[in-house]
This record gives C-alpha cells, structure tokens and sequence, in this order.
C-alpha cells in the first residue's frame, strides 16, 4: 500500500491522507506494508519490485472535475519515462517502467486517485477532494477483498 | 504524440540560417519544471533564459511553528534531496539557538549525507545523464564479445563475460521488439552528436541496470542509521535520534558497524570499478565538451563534514571567482549572500530593484507571465519562480564542480591528487574543467572522494562506542524555556546538486521567518537587476545545436549542473491512455 505525494502542495497529498486513513480502518494484523512513498521517485523502486500485489493512492491527472475518483488496473497504467531536465522529474509511470524493463512488476497494480482542485502551497486537503476521500478507502478496502487479503 | 510528455520544442522560424527561438519543457501543461528558451543563430546558441514554473514556498508553511519540528517539512520540499533539507534545517535552528552538536551525531549526520551523495550521483550519471551521451538503440548492433573485451580493458568488474552482455542486449531487443521502447521511448537516439562505439554503448546499458540494483543494497546505510524508511526519522535538533550502544539491538552496536563496512565497501567497489572507468570513457569520448558549457566562472561552496579538529569541515568552504585556482579561495561570508527578483514572479515591499539578504527575505508571489497554453515566456520582464541569488552582485555556479574546484585551491591533499591524475589521465588541462564534462568528472571524482572516506567515519564510530563515548544528542537547549525571546540563526550543507542554505528567526518558541536557499536556486537562477545571466543560462551560450528540433546539446549542459526542482508533480498521467481502454470513473 503504497501513499504518493507531495505533503506540502495540498491535493498532491492525497496519496498520504488516504493511505493514513486506510491504516487507521483495517486489521493490522493483515499483511499489508504502508509505505509513505512521498515524492521519492527512483528510490521507490525497490519497494516496487518486492511487492506481488500493490495498491497505491495518488493524486492523478485525467482531466476530469476535481474530485474525481478514478481508478487504473494493471495495463491501464502506462509505464514510460520521458526525456527530463531533471532527475527530480522521474515520476511514478517512469519507475514501473524501469522495474518492467528489468523485469520485476508486481502481479498486480491498483491506483486509486483523485482528480486534485488544488496543488498550491498548504497542508490541508480541497473540499470536492475531502469529500471523495471516504469513498477513495473504500474501494481500497474492496480491492484488499478482491486480492484476498 | 502526446503534446505533454514529450519535450516541446517549437521554432518560429523554418529557415536555419535566421534566428529561432526553441523551447524545451517537458511538461508544458503541468506546473512545476524547469523550462529552457533558447536563441539559435547559425547553429549555436545565442542567449538563453532558464525559467522555474512551479512557486514553491516552504517558508510560508513553517512561520508559527515549532522549530524543532521544521526539519520534517523542511525534508518534503523534496523528494531526492529529502536528507539534506532536515540536515540544513536543524543546523538553522542550532546555530540560532547556539547549541552544540556531539561527534557522534556529527557523524552519523556524515555518513547518511555522503551516503546520500553517493547513492544520488551514481543514479544521476546512469539514470538521467549517461542518456545524453550514451545511445541505447545504438547498443543493438553492438559485438558482445567486443563489448567484453572493452569491458575487462577498463575495469576487473566481475560482469563482464560475453554472455553477459549478450543478455542485457536481448533485453534491450525485446523491449524494442515489444513495438515500444517503453522507458526509453522519447530519446534522440541517433543524433548525429553521439560517438561512442555501439560497444561502449551496450557496456553502459549494462552498468545503467546495475546501478539499479547496487543503489538499493549501498543505500541500505539510511535505513541502518536513520531509523525509518524511505523518509528518515533520525534528525534531531541537537544531534540525532539513534543511540549508541553495544548491548542494544536497537542501537549502534558492533554488529551494525560491521554492516556498515560492507556496505561501504559495496560502494567503493562500485564507484572504482564501474562509475571511474565508464566516466573516464565517456569524458575520452567527448573532449569538445571539455571547452563547452562554461558558464560564469563564479563558485561558490559552503563546505561541509564538521569532522575535523574543532569541528572544522573536512571539506574546505570558500569562494572561487573568473575560474582562479592558482590562488586560496576567498573565504565565505554568507552575510554576502542576496537575492534580486527583478525577473522573478515575486515582489518585495521595498522595490524589485534592490537585492535582499535571505535573513530579512521575502516571498511575495507576484505572478505576471502569461497565461497558459502560452508559446514564449517574456524574457524582457519577470519569467521565473526561481530567484536570481548573487554574492557580491555576482552569479555563482554551486554543486560538484565548485566543491572540487575551492577545495582544490585550498590544497585539499586528496583533492588535488585526485584531479591532477584525472586531467593527465585524459591529456588535458586545467582549463577543462570550467565545462559540462569538468561538471561531470567532479561529480564522479568527489564520489570517489566520500565513499572512500566513509570507512573513516564509520571507524571513528566505532571507537567511540569502545572508548565509552556514546552521547549522540545534546539536550541541554531542548526546552523552548531555556530559549532566548528571539534567536536568528543559518544553516549550511552542502547537497549533491550545491550549497544549500536555510534561514531561521525564532520569536517566543516559534519560527517567525524562514528562508531556503536552495542549490538550483543560485545554479537556474534568472537574470538580476543588471541583466547578469544565470549559471545555466550563460553556461548554454555559443553551445552548438545539430539540430534544433532535438537539442541535445542543450540536455547535456542542463543535465550536467543536475538540476533539482521541486518535486511536486508526479500525478500520474491518466489522460494518455492506450486506446480502447477507457478511464474508470466512480465519482
């Protein structure tokens, strides 16, 4: 259960708030490993390609109303990486790129997102993505059921 | 195509021979990347403006908190340089509060930051940087009995049988068979400016994999000395979190030491046999970048590994102007740094044409660019989120290079041997390393420099736990009681990607200013009140362009500075989706 975001940039926190709000609502005894992934980029490659199944919340762009949840299952995840000036542009897409090419992708990837209102300075969460945020753990939880765990 | 992930590049001109004004920037419609406008004329680069489009403003969130706690924030502006923003943060607030770090923390501090050094440059070099020079593609038609022969002629790595290299260009095969080449779809492979042998190339491929495998046992070193990962919990103002112990399985012990010399060594193999010899190769390969990508000729380093005798740097600080190595550097006063933002989308409440220092800055977004979807940035007015930092009015190139480069003129031992081999090795001069490829051979020489070093402080550890000297916190100014009513104070570090400053005013128990000067800030800086180019502006001036619709050229300048921008938008992309699958949506 991998959080993704940016703590400090508003909505770019979902991934984080929701995955503290997942944690908070099931069993600890399930074995489940929550990572609070940030923006760490390549260095969320090892825990990428350790996990068999890997379910991550994040902030994602599908040009939709903000507050929009949308999910991507397995291939409905592009994995490429770009032409970037900067190593701080290599996003999430580029790592599972990279572990496909070296041949470690987990069995199964589950994104569960939100379409953000805000990615400006600030710690607390739009209201349409607040709002969404239940119904965000709750499918997470369905695919918990779904993967048997 | 996709219009937002591939560099847009746009001309307004057909004609090569008049002026054209190319853009690159990779995310055109999201916020936060770095953006290059350049103007070519004849085939090189004219003028060049490098711009920031994303604010970023920690010091707004930390103003009334505690600042104890400021390090935590402090290290989510950013997601590969998380260490070194909690690292400048507490020394901020120490030095305002006047407290004394213990060696051990000293130390351990040390170590996660060289480790962190180590870790990012050798990623940097294979993961983003060796594209730039090295053709993947090109790899294809490479001999792997050739490539096996070059291989065991640069290096004893063990990796290096025919076989192998066979294998990894099988994988390369089946990545371009799969009708994608997936991670390396949108390279400029076969650009007329690459030259290394398809030999060279498959050889590089095979370290960019390995390298991928190396980082994540090296890095393990973080998890041992800072407690939680992937974001470390190991900062503490004052010292840091983890005890030294020998009958603690949850302490530095001698067991943990010994895992930390495996790891060093993990690293030291690495850098010497792989990182040095492929480096060496590259540079060799390309020596008309020895004479390219100069830049301002201005460096700057904070210094940086309190280690020495009286707490003294290990690695000398200073300031180093119009490429002058032959004299000492001039000491730094950082009461001459400042930062102008005439061109910047900021106001200060005094005028925009004076500079301010960063103990009395402000961070006023005032933004007035254009709206998007826009072609062209006015370059004539204010077109960054980036400030422009000066030091005695004058722009200063941070990072590796500048490191090298003062503590060289400082007659640091090991330095100077370290570059005087370098450059004889190669057959070149001093005058090569004011360049991209003097940029990226001080990034791998000062690799080599920590990681060889880090065995020392791990021994010094060692001793100390031995030697009954375990105190790795001093909690003596813990309690905002024993705080003065108002405290300022600066932190230093140095980062992988240069100097990086921090800058606390503390009023009654919290922090009532805040100001972060980071490394690109002062390397992609804009142009100041004088009209003074930035590091990566003026370094990209007279660069030759082979082709404006893919310039390369451009990349491997901005790359070799490593730049770093706020991490802020990693969304995922959803909006490219490959056809007949449709976007769920719940909501």
């Amino acid at each position: 259960m991998l959080g993704l975001g940016n703590l400090l940039l508003s909505d770019e926190s979902f991934g984080l708030h929701a995955m503290q709000a997942l944690r908070d609502q099931i069993d600890s005894r399930m074995e489940i490993e929550f990572v609070d992934g940030g923006v760490l980029g390549l260095n969320l490659l090892p825990l990428v390609e350790d996990a068999s199944h890997m379910l991550v919340f994040d902030a994602l762009d599908a040009d939709l109303p903000p507050g929009s949840l949308v999910e991507l299952i397995d291939d409905q995840i592009l994995r490429f990486a770009d032409i970037r000036l900067s190593e701080h542009q290599v996003g999430f897409q580029d790592v599972l790129g990279l572990a496909n090419f070296r041949g470690h992708l987990p069995e199964h990837i589950h994104i569960v997102g939100v379409q953000p209102a805000v990615i400006g300075l600030g710690l607390e969460l739009s209201e349409p993505v607040t709002q969404v945020l239940p119904l965000a753990v709750s499918r997470a939880k369905d695919v918990l059921v779904g993967w048997e765990y | 195509m996709s219009d937002i992930y591939i560099p847009l590049v746009m001309n307004n001109q057909e004609a090569s021979s008049s002026p054209q004004r190319i853009v690159i920037d990779p995310l055109t419609r999201i916020e936060g990347h770095l953006r290059i406008e350049a103007q070519i004329e004849a085939g090189f680069v004219q003028d060049a403006w490098s711009s920031s489009t994303m604010f970023r403003g920690i010091e707004k969130i930390l103003i009334g908190r505690d600042p104890r706690e400021a390090w935590v924030f402090a290290q989510r502006i950013c997601g590969v340089c998380t260490t070194v923003h909690a690292l400048a943060s507490v020394r901020a607030v120490e030095n305002a509060l006047g407290i004394e770090v213990p060696e051990n923390a000293r130390l351990v501090r040390a170590l996660i930051e060289a480790a962190q050094f180590v870790q990012d440059h050798v990623i940097h070099f294979y993961h983003l940087h060796a594209l730039d020079w090295v053709d993947i593609v090109d790899s294809l038609s490479a001999d792997p009995i050739a490539t096996s022969v070059l291989a065991r002629s640069i290096s004893s790595w063990p990796n290096s049988s025919p076989e192998h290299f066979s294998t990894v260009q099988q994988r390369v095969q089946g990545l371009v068979n799969s009708g994608q080449l997936g991670i390396f779809a949108n390279g400029y492979w076969g650009h007329p400016a690459y030259n290394l042998s398809p030999e060279a190339n498959l050889l590089a491929v095979s370290h960019y994999l390995e390298a991928l495998d190396w980082q994540r046992e090296f890095i393990k070193i973080h998890a041992i000395l800072g407690g939680k990962n992937p974001h470390p919990q190991t900062y503490l103002v004052g010292g840091v979190a983890i005890p030294i112990d020998n009958n603690s399985s949850a302490a530095i012990n001698d067991d943990k030491i010994t895992q930390l010399h495996n790891l060093v060594s993990i690293g030291v193999d690495f850098v010497n046999q792989v990182y040095i010899p492929d480096l060496k190769l590259v540079a060799a390969s390309y020596l008309d970048w020895a004479s390219l990508g100069q830049g301002p000729g201005n460096y700057l380093s904070y210094g940086d590994f309190p280690l020495n005798t009286g707490g003294e740097n290990w690695l000398p600080g200073g300031v180093v102007f119009g490429k002058d190595i032959s004299k000492r550097p001039l000491k730094l006063d950082a009461s001459q740094i400042t930062e102008y933002v005439t061109h910047s989308w900021y106001s200060y409440t005094d005028g925009d044409g004076l500079p301010l220092h960063p103990s009395s800055g402000e961070t006023n977004p005032n933004y007035s660019g254009p709206q998007p979807p826009y072609e062209y940035l006015n370059t004539e007015s204010k077109y960054s989120w980036l400030k422009a930092p000066r030091y005695q009015d004058y722009p200063m190139e941070v990072g590796p290079l500048a490191r090298i480069l003062v503590a060289y003129a400082s007659g640091h031992a090991k330095v100077v041997q370290l570059v005087n081999v370098t450059l004889g090795e190669l057959g070149v001069g001093s005058q090569a390393l004011f360049s991209t490829i003097g940029r990226i051979a001080a990034r791998g020489l000062e690799t080599k420099l920590f990681v060889e070093e880090m065995g020392t402080w791990v021994d010094m550890l060692r001793d100390n736990m031995h030697s009954g000297k375990t105190t790795t916190h001093n909690g003596a100014l813990w309690e905002p009681a024993t705080w003065p009513d108002k405290a300022e104070g600066a932190g230093f570090t140095e980062a992988p990607r240069g100097g990086l400053g921090h800058w606390v005013r503390i009023e009654n128990g919290v922090i009532a200013h805040y100001q972060a000067v980071v490394p690109t800030t002062w390397n992609g800086s804009p142009r100041d009140a004088n009209l003074v180019r930035g590091p990566f502006e003026e370094a990209l001036i007279d660069t030759p362009i082979a082709d404006p619709e893919r310039p390369l050229e451009i990349l491997r300048t901005i790359h070799s500075f490593d730049p770093c921008m706020a991490c802020s938008v990693h969304l995922v992309n959803a909006r490219r989706q490959p056809s007949g699958i449709q976007v769920q949506v719940l909501h």
